[in-house]
């Protein structure tokens, strides 16, 4: 797994001079006097597969909701594909290709795995309430509909979910849930996926399975940020590292740089760090 | 209970009938609708040979089940939208049937009324109280949806009793706008125009006692001959109608819970985050979902009133809001088919159930005089006297009582034994097309 982890970080170093995809600039976030995010700043490039760690209350996830528009920074800004996105909602953000997981599995019980799957979609004809009860106009939206299903199929077959398509949602277990989050968040034709900690109560098996999942649509040119718990994973997968502490950005670079620093060994294990 | 062998043969039989019952049901909703108005039909009919009904009587008391039905049927199906499929509490059903009977009067009311209305064509009258309907809707969704599901329930029984008393206000009572004159009659109500099946059937639909035209000839002919009173007729004619809107409200929702834009008010129902985070624009899907439902309930209320020809606002207490509730919770919630089961269950087994059952009851027991006070029948319960209680539950006054007992009995056990209702175990996929056969062709069109 490491070699061929190297192998991928060393394929896609940014290039020198090409603007990151994601560029996160003074984030700051205060709940009452706790600060959970202080100035953090760092960039992401395109088509990388970038790792965040931290130990806790490090403000991963915050970081996250901050990016994604489920919370207002108090200051700071969030730069995406060339366009300052800070104040954007959580659904124009996913419209404009930044689309994220979540950290506890949010599958939507009542529904079954297709239907899960076909919410995705961006700009689906039938979500105008006209043409989804207007005669000629229902045409289009069962035209539409109809290859939006096969895509749905092609992409629960890609994560191997394709035997649970009719199934319930509610009925699939934490592991499968995190392949249908992953298969909903693939089906909105993103640019770039925050993964909130996806291999969180995940079996081996299904993990391996995940990550390479990953990695192959990384290849297909996905840029994904992840945050994860487990340092072999992130020390395995993800080029670059970036580790934050207290809210703010304590070190970035390839895993090997990020093992080798001190500070990120005194941070989890809980030492005060100056500088 | 057991399907041992030693099950008696009638038993068996019976049980046979069921699962053929079941099966021939199962097939479509269609037909589920059938085999119930059929049942609803049969009860009602042997209720009122029970009672001694003429076959006049017989057919007016189905009227009356029918209309009411389909009355509510239309309420519990708006309702299911903001309700069953996005999850919207409105508790202000009653505002949005006021605000919509009320601009069809204004509207359409004639100018020479007590309280008169503009006189305009009855069609615009109807198309305006809808509107109407539908912008309060708007209003009081656009600043709620922003807040959490609570609030909106507080916006929407503040802002139908705000509808309610405006009207019942003296200062709207007879009002002029300009060289216009208006009036809502505030406490005394306000007459609408005339039924509109009387414009059907009469030369001069306006006057007490004008003769029937040609067609109106005919059809009152035709049923005096099977002893059908003219009024009867009339009745059902509405009724019927009724029936066809019906129809059309059910057609209309199976489309809008069966598209991708149902998909996402189910989505939202769910889990509003995950609809966000996908990219959909929540607060818009909910605000076009609760005016949809607003604009129902509208035409609902313009329904029903229009056939009496009369409103006061009165009959637009919260109460009112609770039925709507209790019939959708019947039904089962985000079923459309349930909805409409849930609104004939509602308005003829516990809407005018217990009228039926107090026609019985005193028609065959004498109980005697009921007495003034529930506390003397309580009382007569001391010496093991039930009679006065169940006189004073029977009599007049107190039958709408007796509906709310039985509401509450019926809710507390649907709630313990079947929470999702009659229908809303079913979980109805939202798409216009077969998703279990990645194959098949064409759904609906």
């Amino acid at each position: 797994m490491a070699t061929d982890a190297d192998a991928v970080g060393s394929e896609h170093e940014p290039e020198p001079g090409t603007d990151p995809l994601l560029s996160v600039r003074g984030l700051r976030k205060q709940f009452g006097g706790i600060v959970a995010v202080d100035g953090a700043t760092f960039d992401v490039e395109a088509g990388s597969l970038t790792g965040l760690i931290g130990p806790n209350g490090a403000g991963k996830s915050t970081t996250f909701d901050l990016i994604t528009g489920v919370q207002r920074p108090d200051a700071g800004s969030v730069v995406f594909d060339g366009a300052d996105v800070t104040t954007y909602r959580a659904d124009r953000l996913a419209r404009e290709g930044l689309v994220r997981t979540f950290q506890i599995a949010r599958e939507l019980s009542e529904m079954t795995v297709l239907e899960n799957v076909m919410l995705a979609p961006r700009d689906q004809l039938g979500e105008s309430l006209w043409r989804s009860v207007t005669p000629g106009a229902r045409a289009d939206v069962i035209d539409q509909e109809t290859a939006l299903r096969e895509e749905a199929w092609e992409t629960l077959e890609f994560l191997e979910l394709e035997h649970l398509a009719t199934e319930y949602a509610g009925n699939l277990s934490g592991g499968q849930r995190k392949l249908l989050e992953l298969a909903r968040v693939l089906m909105t034709d993103p640019t770039m996926v925050l993964l909130d900690e996806p291999l969180a109560g995940v079996n081996p098996t299904l993990e391996t399975k995940l990550l390479e999942r990953i990695h192959a649509l990384r290849d297909r040119g996905l840029t994904f940020l992840l945050v994860e718990h487990d340092m072999d994973v992130i020390m395995n997968h993800c080029d670059p590292v970036i580790v934050l502490h207290q809210g703010t950005v304590l070190t970035q670079g390839s895993p090997s740089e990020v093992r080798e620093d001190e500070r990120v060994l005194e941070a989890y294990l809980g030492g005060e760090v100056d500088g | 209970m057991s399907d041992g062998p030693d099950r008696p043969a009638g038993q068996s039989r019976r049980g046979a009938a069921a699962d053929r019952l079941r099966a021939f049901v199962s097939v479509s909703d269609a037909r589920l609708l059938l085999v119930f108005a059929v049942a609803l039909y049969g009860l009602f009919t042997l209720v009122s040979v029970v009672l001694g009904y003429n076959f006049n009587g017989i057919v007016d008391t189905l009227r009356r089940i029918t209309f009411l039905s389909a009355i509510y049927a239309v309420l519990v199906l708006a309702l299911n939208v903001q309700w069953g499929y996005a999850g919207l509490f409105n508790i202000g059903v009653a505002g949005f049937m006021a605000i919509g009977v009320y601009t069809m009067g204004m509207l359409s009311s004639p100018t020479t009324n007590t309280f008169p209305g503009l006189g305009l064509p009855l069609p615009i009258g109807i198309l305006g109280g809808v509107l109407a309907a539908t912008v309060l809707g708007l209003l009081a969704a656009l600043p709620a949806l922003r807040l959490r599901g609570d609030y909106l329930a507080i916006v929407t029984l503040a802002m139908a009793e705000i509808v309610r008393r405006t009207y019942r206000s003296p200062v709207f009572q007879e009002f002029s706008l300009g060289s216009v004159q208006l009036g809502t009659g505030g406490s005394r109500g306000m007459n609408l125009p005339e039924n509109p099946i009387r414009t059907l059937f009469y030369q001069n639909p306006t006057e007490v006692g004008s003769p029937p035209n040609a067609l109106g000839n005919v059809l009152f002919d035709t049923a005096a001959a099977i002893g059908i009173q003219p009024s009867v007729v009339e009745g059902w004619v509405y009724a019927l109608g009724l029936v066809i809107v019906v129809g059309g409200v059910y057609w209309l929702l199976q489309r809008v819970g069966h598209s991708p834009f149902g998909r996402v008010l189910k989505a939202i129902r769910e889990d509003e985050v995950v609809a966000r985070a996908l990219g959909k624009d929540t607060r818009a899907f909910k605000i076009k979902a609760f005016a949809l439902g607003c604009a129902l309930m509208g035409l609902a209320g313009i329904l029903w009133r229009l056939s009496g020809g009369y409103v006061s606002t009165t009959m637009f207490q919260p109460i009112y809001t609770f039925y709507v509730f209790v019939a959708l919770i019947i039904g089962g919630a985000g079923s459309t088919t349930g909805s409409v089961i849930g609104g004939a269950v509602f308005a003829s087994l516990l809407f005018e159930g217990p009228n039926f059952v107090r026609r019985i009851v005193t028609g065959y027991v004498d109980v005697g005089a009921a007495p003034n006070t529930l506390f003397d029948a309580v009382a007569a319960l001391g010496s093991l006297d039930v009679t006065p209680l169940v006189a004073y539950s029977l009599s007049d006054v107190n039958v709408s009582a007796l509906r709310l007992v039985l509401l509450g009995v019926v809710l507390i056990y649907l709630i313990q034994n079947r929470p999702e209702g009659l229908l809303g175990h079913r979980k109805e996929v939202a798409s216009p097309i077969d998703l279990t056969d990645r194959d098949a062709r064409e759904g609906d069109s």
